[in-house]
């Protein structure tokens, strides 16, 4: 029996080899795209950029560039946090809200009771890592989707808000003037930038890292991509997904101190659809809703395709329905695209 | 008489009503390959989760070189020396090989970059997964930078394999290696088992194909409604045999 069934390892072949020979060239982009998942939406940004910049003379001059990248300021920053949320296969509904809150909490104790920037802003980024400890907890211990658990701290979190806040803007000239760094801006080559968005971008670059070359990156990678199998290879994914949830809640933090510096006051009525953007910049960055595939720069590049359409719509004189649903029809087609690469066949 | 590497004695579990595991024994010896075989609900995959940590009993010892162990999560049997490689293999399918062969036990850079920056040693790893691999005969496949996911099968449960072979330092526990795989790739993960074997550490092998059993174990554990029914030699007991024992068709000779 041993005899008729036995083959060789030979080099290249036996029934363990592979070969990637016979591959169509809609296979082989297929495995491309799934070996690098952001090759798919920065051509699509490149490609963008391009046509609006034929489309309008204005798409291109530093003044445009400089506003694009004030509005995807906030959003991109939030969308750190998502990303890591998204690729343990989970989902923050509650961002927006912790963002709020957070941003209200350190302008209106600074603005109460005179404390000044530093200790505001830390105690800002405690509320909001503590708000993302919580939405952890709840996943962790009771075992709820993270759909229902941030959509019910959205909603509590959002109440919380109003209360503190009573329901009042704080101006911009009665907080002290570190809350509204984030919207100093430096001339880099004739572009007025804003440390907000530098702030995002080295954000970015941070995360990026921390996934890419820390165990622990590799563990939300794992944990997203099979919770039980990563349970049984020794991670302790109850941890990981504690310390996703309570990063995720200190990028919001820091996401609420861009969003100061951006509208120059703290708003509680601010930033109430920046839970969605925030998730369509992830999701139209190539990571997977089903986790354990992605990547942040990703993120970044879907929020700039985000600011780069409704942008540049505009400035082509597009109706803001008619840029939002290009937004929508761009949201379909990376989850029809993540499928697709998803379907890959060894 | 030598000292089983893995011993377990009267192991019981229960689950509410259900008594998985009835006083159940199992000895293991340096270097043999155990098979256990037993029909579905005679307890095989409770034994074996009790002996790779998964699920604690509720009574019995389990041994180790003599020594008794309790065991309250995988890490601890893995700390232990015993590996296991699931029926589902236990691998994250959108990591690559090398990933995969540390995930759990990754190795960071010397120095700065891995003291404060917790830097990982990719190229490190990399270069102990080829080895590993190659240890086994099995990388003429591909890169270890690959996504287990555009593996096939067989090439997976190797990975699995091979991940269990170089942290197992005492056992290695196999379930149902070649439950998926076709003939070929059954064969290639039997020469696996073999090797495994071959390099001094005792297999615990749990599979429900005869054949398969037969050929590569020195000793088949029969376990039979939550207990170990009898240990038989392939090479004095016939097949039929084996499967009437575990069926209860036909007592153990004594």
């Amino acid at each position: 029996m041993s005899t008729t069934l036995s083959t060789s390892h030979s080099p290249g072949g036996g029934p363990l080899g592979g070969d990637d020979a016979r591959r169509s060239p809609l296979t082989r982009l297929q495995h491309l795209l799934h070996a690098q998942a952001t090759i798919g939406p920065a051509v699509v940004l490149l490609v963008s950029v391009v046509v609006f910049a034929l489309l309008s003379e204005r798409f291109l001059t530093p003044g445009n560039i400089s506003l694009i990248l004030q509005q995807v300021a906030v959003v991109g920053t939030l969308a750190v946090g998502q990303t890591i949320v998204i690729l343990t296969a989970g989902i923050d509904l509650s961002c927006g809200a912790i963002m709020v809150l957070t941003s209200i909490v350190m302008a209106k104790v600074a603005a109460d009771t005179g404390l000044p920037g530093l200790p505001a802003l830390l105690l800002g980024f405690l509320v909001g890592t503590l708000c993302g400890l919580l939405n952890g907890l709840l996943v962790t211990r009771l075992k709820l989707p993270p759909f229902i658990v941030t959509l019910g701290t959205l909603n509590v979190f959002f109440a919380l808000n109003l209360w503190y806040s009573a329901s009042a803007t704080i101006r911009g000239t009665d907080m002290p003037s570190l809350l509204l760094w984030t919207g100093q801006t430096v001339n880099v080559g004739g572009t007025r930038i804003t440390y907000g968005s530098i702030m995002m971008v080295l954000l970015v670059a941070a995360m990026a890292f921390a996934l890419k070359n820390t165990a622990w990156g590799r563990h939300v990678y794992a944990t997203g991509d099979d919770a039980e199998a990563s349970r049984l290879s020794g991670i302790r994914t109850a941890r990981v997904l504690l310390s996703v949830y309570a990063t995720a809640g200190a990028v919001y933090a820091l996401a609420a101190w861009v969003l100061i510096g951006r509208i120059a006051s703290a708003s509680p009525q601010a930033g109430q659809l920046d839970n969605l953007d925030s998730i369509t910049a992830v999701v139209i960055g190539g990571t997977s809703l089903f986790g354990g595939r992605g990547a942040i720069v990703g993120s970044l590049i879907g929020a700039l395709i985000v600011g780069v359409f409704r942008n540049g719509l505009a400035l082509a004189g597009v109706d803001v329905l008619w840029q939002t649903l290009a937004v929508g029809v761009l949201i379909i087609v990376a989850v029809s695209l993540d499928q697709w690469i998803r379907k890959v066949k060894p | 008489m030598t000292t089983p590497v893995l011993r377990a004695r009267g192991l019981v579990k229960r689950y509410g009503r259900v008594t998985a595991l009835a006083g159940a024994d199992l000895e293991l010896l340096p270097g043999e390959i155990l098979a256990v075989i037993g029909d579905n609900g005679a307890g095989k995959s409770s034994l074996i989760k009790a002996l790779s940590g998964a699920v604690v009993p509720d009574e019995g010892e389990i041994l180790v070189d003599g020594r008794p162990v309790s065991f309250s999560s995988p890490l601890d049997a893995r700390e232990a020396g015993i590996e296991t490689v699931h029926q589902s293999l236990a691998v994250a399918p959108s990591l690559d090989i090398a990933a995969n062969l540390f995930l759990g036990r990754e190795r960071r850079r010397k120095g700065v970059l891995g003291s404060v920056f917790r830097m990982l040693d990719r190229n490190g790893m990399r270069e102990e997964a080829r080895r590993q691999l190659d240890a086994l005969g099995i990388m003429t496949i591909q890169n270890p930078g690959q996504a287990v996911e555009t593996l096939s099968g067989g090439q997976r449960q190797a990975v699995a394999v091979a991940r269990a072979a170089a942290f197992g330092s005492r056992v290695v526990i196999m379930d149902e290696p070649t439950a998926a795989l076709g003939v070929r790739e059954s064969r290639a993960v039997l020469d696996l088992v073999l090797q495994v074997r071959d390099r001094g550490l005792p297999v615990i092998l749990i599979s429900h194909n005869m054949p398969h059993v037969f050929e590569v174990a020195d000793r088949i554990h029969i376990q039979r409604l939550g207990r170990r029914k009898a240990v038989v030699d392939p090479k004095t007991i016939s097949m039929s045999d084996a499967v009437a024992i575990m069926t209860g068709a036909m007592e153990p000779p004594s």
